[in-house]
């Protein structure tokens, strides 16, 4: 009985204390200015909807969020695109240093973003990607393709070989194997590998900030950084935003958790 | 239907030979059984055939046809595997119908097709479930069901039923050699187990070490096997065989094992070259005889151990050095500790010289 008080305040603890900057900023985002500013804290909001309002309209909110979806996106679908075969081939067929392939894969995600920054803002200049969204699809899909494919390969490694003997068998060659058999039943890897890639692009800072500098092309995390006036801090127009930021990716996340479900492959073999 | 051919069929992985120079002919409708130990290198045979894996040297035809270089699903087969290989995510109905589809074959011949081996199998109820819902034994159906509605050429088995429990296997097996003379289709079925390739095939091939053992029917596979591993590794209990040498001596031959000196009859003709060279002598544990039999080799042992298996008696008896097992009536008044006098019918001797059955070696001796 003691201990599992003890691990319901944990838990009540844990999630409390990674909680609480976001509860602290959605109370801010419904303050009012003079609520924010006052001196013993106003812990609960009039529920002002102003900041919103100056959020969307006076800082372009909606230009950035949409900046995001598309950026965000498309970097999702091109590393699912390229990462599918790849996991699929490593996973599957007989490539002479497969080992050493996914080890180096593996270092590829290790480099410091600082060390690479300057290589790729050169390669972006040269090829003209610079303030062009997929100037920035470009290294995400680069620097998420690792993570995917060594998840990906590994759900792929799980589903028994002799489901794809018997579609080739019934009439699949390898890619209708692989769209009608594999990943169907890989959709669990599929959905976690699309929001871990989903959520990095959505976040990403450095990058956007570093390759995308007019404001027409900018993220959400960098519009908002920017949104910083000359002499104050608008930190109630900074809190909305930040709302608005953060529920698109709570609820796609939401959503396909359901989807993330293991045991799909449940009845295909015995056990 | 059809016939099957492989000629001098090799296969080596990563330099190691898997099968070497396996030749076999498979006639029209017949019911074929690749029996070895595990690792002997049947069930790469079986996807050699399938186009699962391709061989290293040699040729498969079906029909007289070529088809090396051939994807499976162009060769025509179907085939049914040991952990069943049904689409999870698909009902047991589309797990029917894949194949067909794959082979845009009319949706109303699909569902008469399923139809038609729905009923075949007895799983018409189970039709819109999923392969999760399914019980080991349905699942063995719809996955042989999967390989009827194809009507193929050829029907590929790899173990089905090693995954199902004793009693399950024994009815399947007897379903399965029904369903087989009801279809008349060729079947090439791999397994392990001796009892299966005896009940289901009208031909048994005996595979170890990558190379064709013996290939006969059931019978004459038990009654005549071609060397000591065919010998050893059909029959339960398993033959007992001696290793030992064969020496000329002034009466007529006499084999010789470690404590075990067996006068072997006059009248039996070698082969000149024979004498002294490595022999190994066998005989069925049901033709050991307890009682004088005529024409018989007499020898002396003792009962170490009785194992009763209710409908006869396994004795371990212990003869010189060397150990033998006697299969015996249930009414035989032998008991553990006590001495016996075991009578081997010389027709029912089996003779090994180098490997090979020397044959026939007892039956002219008069």
């Amino acid at each position: 009985m003691n201990r599992r008080l003890l691990l319901a305040l944990g838990i009540i603890a844990t999630v409390g204390l990674s909680l609480l900057p976001f509860l602290w900023f959605v109370l801010t985002s419904f303050k009012s200015q003079g609520e924010i500013e006052a001196a013993p804290p106003a812990w609960w909001p009039s529920g002002s909807l102003g900041f919103y309002r100056s959020a969307l309209f006076d800082h372009h909110l909606f230009d950035y969020v949409l900046n995001s979806v598309v950026v965000a996106g498309s970097t999702t679908l091109l590393a699912l695109l390229l990462a599918i075969p790849a996991a699929y081939a490593l996973a599957r067929l007989t490539i002479p240093g497969k080992q050493g392939i996914l080890a180096v894969l593996l270092c590829v995600s290790m480099f410091p973003q600082m060390a690479i920054a300057g290589p790729v803002w050169r390669l972006l200049d040269a090829i003209g990607g610079l303030n062009h969204r997929w100037g920035v699809v470009l290294p995400y899909v680069a620097l998420t393709l690792p993570l995917a494919i060594w998840i990906l390969a590994s759900f792929f490694k799980e589903l028994p070989p002799e489901l794809e003997d018997a579609a080739r068998v019934d009439g699949c060659g390898p890619w209708g194997t692989l769209l009608r058999i594999t990943l169907p039943l890989a959709t669990p890897g599929i959905f976690t590998a699309s929001i871990l890639i989903l959520i990095y692009a959505w976040n990403e800072f450095f990058f956007a900030l570093l390759i995308l500098t007019q404001p027409e092309q900018q993220t959400l995390p960098v519009g908002i950084a920017l949104f910083q006036g000359e002499f104050t801090m608008p930190w109630g127009e900074l809190a909305a935003a930040s709302v608005v930021a953060t529920l698109p990716l709570i609820v796609v996340v939401l959503l396909c958790q359901r989807w993330i479900v293991s045991g799909l492959s449940a009845g295909a073999v015995k056990g | 239907m059809a016939e099957l051919d492989l000629r001098t069929i090799s296969k080596s992985f990563r330099d190691q030979p898997v099968l070497r120079d396996i030749s076999l002919q498979v006639p029209d409708g017949s019911f074929t059984i690749l029996l070895g130990p595990s690792g002997c290198g049947k069930s790469t045979l079986l996807r050699i055939i399938a186009g699962l894996e391709s061989q290293t040297s040699g040729q498969v035809l079906i029909d007289g046809k070529d088809v090396d270089h051939l994807p499976p699903a162009e060769r025509d087969i179907a085939m049914v595997f040991q952990q069943y290989a049904l689409y999870p995510h698909l009902s047991v109905r589309e797990n029917l119908a894949f194949a067909l589809k794959m082979r845009r074959v009319p949706r109303d011949t699909i569902a008469t097709r399923i139809a038609e081996a729905a009923q075949l199998l007895d799983i018409q109820p189970l039709l819109d479930r999923k392969p999760k819902d399914l019980s080991g034994g349905q699942r063995q159906r719809v996955a042989m069901g999967r390989a009827i509605v194809r009507k193929p050429k050829l029907f590929l088995f790899d173990e089905p039923l090693s995954n199902l429990d004793a009693q399950l296997r024994t009815s399947m097996r007897i379903e399965l050699k029904k369903l087989q003379q009801r279809l008349q289709a060729t079947m090439i079925y791999v397994t392990h187990d001796q009892v299966e390739a005896m009940t289901l095939g009208d031909r048994i091939v005996v595979i170890e070490g990558g190379r064709i053992r013996q290939a006969d029917d059931p019978q004459r596979t038990y009654a005549a096997p071609a060397d000591p591993f065919v010998a050893s590794f059909i029959g339960t209990p398993p033959m007992n065989l001696w290793e030992g040498t064969l020496t000329r001596e002034s009466g007529g031959h006499v084999f010789h094992n470690h404590g075990l000196t067996l006068p072997l009859p006059a009248s039996l003709r070698f082969p000149p070259a024979t004498p002294r060279s490595a022999v190994t002598l066998g005989i069925r544990p049901e033709d050991i005889a307890l009682r004088e039999t005529p024409r018989a080799l007499q020898l002396n042992g003792s009962v170490d151990l009785v194992e009763d298996l209710g409908a006869d008696l396994l004795l371990h008896c212990r003869v010189g050095d060397g150990r033998l097992v006697v299969r015996a009536a249930r009414r035989t008044d032998r008991i553990q500790g006590q001495a016996v006098t075991l009578f081997f019918p010389v027709d029912k001797l089996h003779l090994f010289i180098n490997h090979r059955r020397f044959d026939p070696p007892f039956a002219s001796a008069t």
